[in-house]
């Protein structure tokens, strides 16, 4: 037992559920009232939709891309979720259901033409900006009421965001790293030829995952109208760099198909916790970006030290 | 040895070109039930790309393809190929790495779906590797990418083995034994004469000619993308095999070369280290001009080794000692060898960089004067060394990665099994090379699992869980004191 709890592979697992802990430990010191049923139910209000992103981004990691645009899409669907849904809601689902296509159609194109998924993310993140605008070129408009509702939600006991943040993690682990399919998916992250040569569809492996990180950022922007009431199209740009660095965090690489939901919603609660830290110890916003890269330098350092006392 | 007639597949006139390159001209091949095909030839004579198009990745450009006497030629694929239990175990590994091992088996079968599909898919694949390697040591949650390439190579064959619901017919081995040491390549072998026996068909490919003539019913010789003999396994020897490849044996170089044996110690001493194992290990030393050979057991501390020689030098520790540049030829060459994205003179001048430099920029005519100097020196098969590295077959993959070793200034150069899957003409090549090289004064420190590279060195080390077990010179070298050593307290 004892050998396994110091094994690299329990360390490498356990990594991202400790530097949680430590940044909620280190808020607990400074104010032991934050760590409550109201003060985590404020503290990670914003989580839900950072961990919903992340997820998407490791939709997209899983298969050895990377996409530059989540940050701009989760904005456009909250703009079509604060006009269209809120107006025509049969629209606005429809509209939703497009985007998701769209991602979809963007997964197939990388395969096709084997373009490198860099560019044509960031390529479509201005499309995808360029449509927010269209539909919304002032931040405004409303939530619908029923989104308005989920994330209200009150929980007995557990805050909301945390529930939530479990439901994600365990849905997406049970779809990705439990189901047979989810097998195949992520082994294309980890050797495509192989899987295209056991007869798989590598065209539709891609276009499955692009399509889950689509509807993982409809999700996104959803849940971020429910806790702003209004959209933007510049509310979730932050989000594409702090969605790649909670897969990171969460113990995900950025090739060979090597990721972990749990992790990455634990990552994403990391991030989403490190302006609250911040705060309480009194820094100003200006370093929070300085502060959450520092924080990500520490746990990849920490990753590269167990690493290494593998080899 | 009785041939059934039953036929599995039938090839016509099959042909297959990549641009200017001609890899298949017109080839008849047969398998039958109950049979084990011998297939051997030269890197380059067009076998991969035989077991490719049977395997269904790819389609030739003209030929007849039948199976169990249906005529499939233009709609075959690899889910034809499955569907007609046809299984290809390739020669570069083609596992997920980031999947266990029970994962790695679903991804083979289509059919494993539902509740408990880890389970049964790991049941499945350790009742497999149960009954080929007896006592593997692999569990189905082990996670591929941890396992050691001789491990990975057995979760492959038996993986190729399990079955769901579609049958099985003929399974293709491309150098199946390459990474698995000599008990585990028994251990495969003869499972293969039994699942033959019992009227499965396998294709068997090698490189050790010795498996070959002892393991098959029937041996076909490929050269240049044809067919040149096909005759049953025991009108062959080894030394008519390899006359018909078109090499002629040079055990007589060899023989002279040890005449040249100079007496130990004449010359400066450049290596000395010491195992990682128990406390009475041999001490490891190496002299200039030696070509010192480590053997035992796969995956026994002999890789391990030839790292520390190399950390060693490159970051001028005192210990191990070493004594001059060194360099180090991979032997996992798509891992640890080859940059993809270049070309083949790049890949070759990259070690020796700062030679090649012009204005700290480097010099593309150098680079390319290098690589023509050495596309000469060892006969690397192509028509532009402009071309990218993956252009070339694996033999010839090889070579380059053996030219960037001896283009550079190295004056010591590890060899880590570099000669994994190359056929005998290459490595006979390069045995002249390493010899002419050594008698130049360069000393070459030889990881190898093939007996009969043993013979090229002046020294063999046997290595057992990391420690040297045994230093044998080249008059007392044989295969026998080389197991013994190997097994000596497991036994």
């Amino acid at each position: 037992m004892r050998a396994y709890l110091t094994s690299p592979k329990f360390l490498r697992a356990a990594l991202p559920a400790a530097s949680l802990g430590i940044i909620l430990f280190i808020i607990y010191l400074y104010s032991p009232f934050a760590v409550s049923y109201m003060g985590l139910n404020l503290m990670l209000q914003y989580a839900v939709p950072i961990a919903l992103a992340t997820i998407a981004q490791m939709f997209i990691i899983t298969v050895n891309d990377l996409d530059l645009s989540i940050g701009a899409f989760v904005g456009l669907t909250a703009c079509i979720g604060a006009t269209l849904l809120a107006d025509t809601p049969i629209l606005g689902i429809l509209a939703l259901a497009a985007s998701v296509a769209a991602y979809a159609a963007m997964g197939a194109l990388i395969y096709w033409r084997n373009l490198p998924s860099i560019v044509v993310t960031l390529g479509m993140s201005f499309v995808w900006l360029g449509i927010a605008v269209l539909i919304l070129p002032t931040p405004g408009g409303t939530a619908p009421a029923w989104v308005k509702a989920i994330m209200g939600l009150k929980v007995p006991y557990v805050p909301f965001p945390i529930v939530a943040s479990i439901v994600i993690a365990i849905v997406v682990h049970l779809m990705l790293m439990k189901s047979s399919y989810g097998a195949v998916l992520r082994g294309a992250g980890g050797n495509a030829k192989a899987v295209g040569r056991a007869g798989w569809s590598l065209l539709k492996i891609k276009m499955v995952m692009f399509a889950a990180a689509g509807f993982f950022g409809v999700l996104s922007g959803l849940s971020l109208i429910g806790l702003t009431s209004a959209g933007d199209a510049h509310i979730a740009d932050r989000y594409t760099l702090y969605a790649i660095a909670g897969v990171i965090l969460g113990g995900g690489e950025f090739v060979g198909g090597r990721v972990s939901p749990i992790g990455a919603v634990l990552g994403a609660l990391t991030l989403a916790l490190t302006p609250q830290l911040m705060g309480f110890m009194k820094l100003s916003t200006d370093w929070q970006i300085g502060a959450q890269g520092g924080i990500l330098i520490l746990v990849l350092a920490m990753r590269a030290l167990i690493n290494r006392r593998e080899a | 040895m009785t041939t059934s007639q039953q036929n599995i597949v039938t090839l016509e006139q099959t042909a297959k070109s990549f641009g200017a390159v001609r890899a298949l001209g017109g080839v008849d091949l047969k398998a039958n039930m109950g049979e084990c095909l011998g297939l051997v030839g030269h890197n380059g004579a067009g076998k991969s790309t035989l077991m490719n198009v049977l395997a269904g990745t790819l389609n030739p450009d003209t030929g007849v393809m039948r199976i169990h006497d249906t005529d499939l030629s233009h709609s075959y694929g690899v889910s034809t190929a499955n569907e007609n239990g046809i299984r290809c175990v390739f020669q570069e590994l083609s596992l997920c790495p980031n999947l266990s091992v029970a994962e790695n088996a679903r991804i083979f079968h289509p059919s494993l779906t539902g509740w408990g599909w880890k389970a049964r898919a790991g049941k499945m694949i350790r009742d497999k590797l149960d009954e080929i390697f007896p006592g593997h040591g692999i569990h189905a949650d082990d996670v591929v990418g941890d396992l050691s390439i001789g491990k990975r190579q057995m979760v492959e064959i038996s993986r190729a083995f399990t079955t769901t619901d579609a049958p099985l017919h003929l399974v293709i081995l491309d150098e199946p034994t390459s990474s698995l040491d000599a008990v585990t390549s028994q251990q495969l072998l003869d499972f293969v004469r039994k699942v033959v026996g019992q009227g499965l068909s396998c294709i068997l490919i090698s490189h050790v000619l010795g498996e070959i003539l002892e393991y098959s019913d029937r041996i076909v010789v490929m050269k240049d993308g044809l067919v040149v003999a096909e005759k049953p396994a025991q009108a062959f020897d080894r030394d008519t095999l390899v006359a018909t490849m078109g090499n002629v044996v040079e055990t007589s170089e060899i023989v002279e070369h040890s005449l040249h044996t100079k007496q130990r110690g004449s010359t400066p001493l450049v290596v000395q280290a010491q195992g990682s194992g128990s406390a009475d290990s041999v001490p490891f030393v190496a002299h200039k001009g030696e070509i010192i050979g480590l053997a035992g057991l796969a995956s026994h501390g002999q890789t391990t080794m030839l790292l520390k020689i190399y950390d060693a030098a490159t970051r001028r520790k005192k210990h191990p000692r070493v004594e001059g540049p060194v360099a180090l030829v991979a032997g996992d060459r798509q891992t640890d060898g080859i940059f993809h994205l270049w070309s083949i003179s790049a890949n070759i001048g990259v070690r020796s960089l700062p030679r090649m430099l012009k204005r700290g920029l480097i010099d593309p005519a150098a680079e390319a004067v290098l690589g023509t100097q050495w596309q000469e020196r060892i006969k690397i098969k192509t028509p532009d060394m402009n071309d990218n590295i993956l252009s070339l077959s694996g033999g010839n993959q090889q070579k380059a990665l053996f030219a960037r070793a001896l283009a550079s200034d190295a004056e010591i150069i590890l060899m880590d099994d570099p000669m994994r899957g190359v056929d005998v003409g290459t490595k006979l090549e390069v045995y002249d090379l390493i010899r002419d090289e050594a008698e130049k004064g360069r000393t070459f420190l030889w990881y190898t699992t093939e007996m009969d590279e043993l013979k090229n060195c002046d020294h063999t080390y046997v290595f057992r869980d990391g420690a040297i077990v045994a230093d044998l010179a080249r008059a007392d070298l044989s295969e026998e004191k080389i197991l013994q050593s190997s097994f000596k307290e497991s036994a």
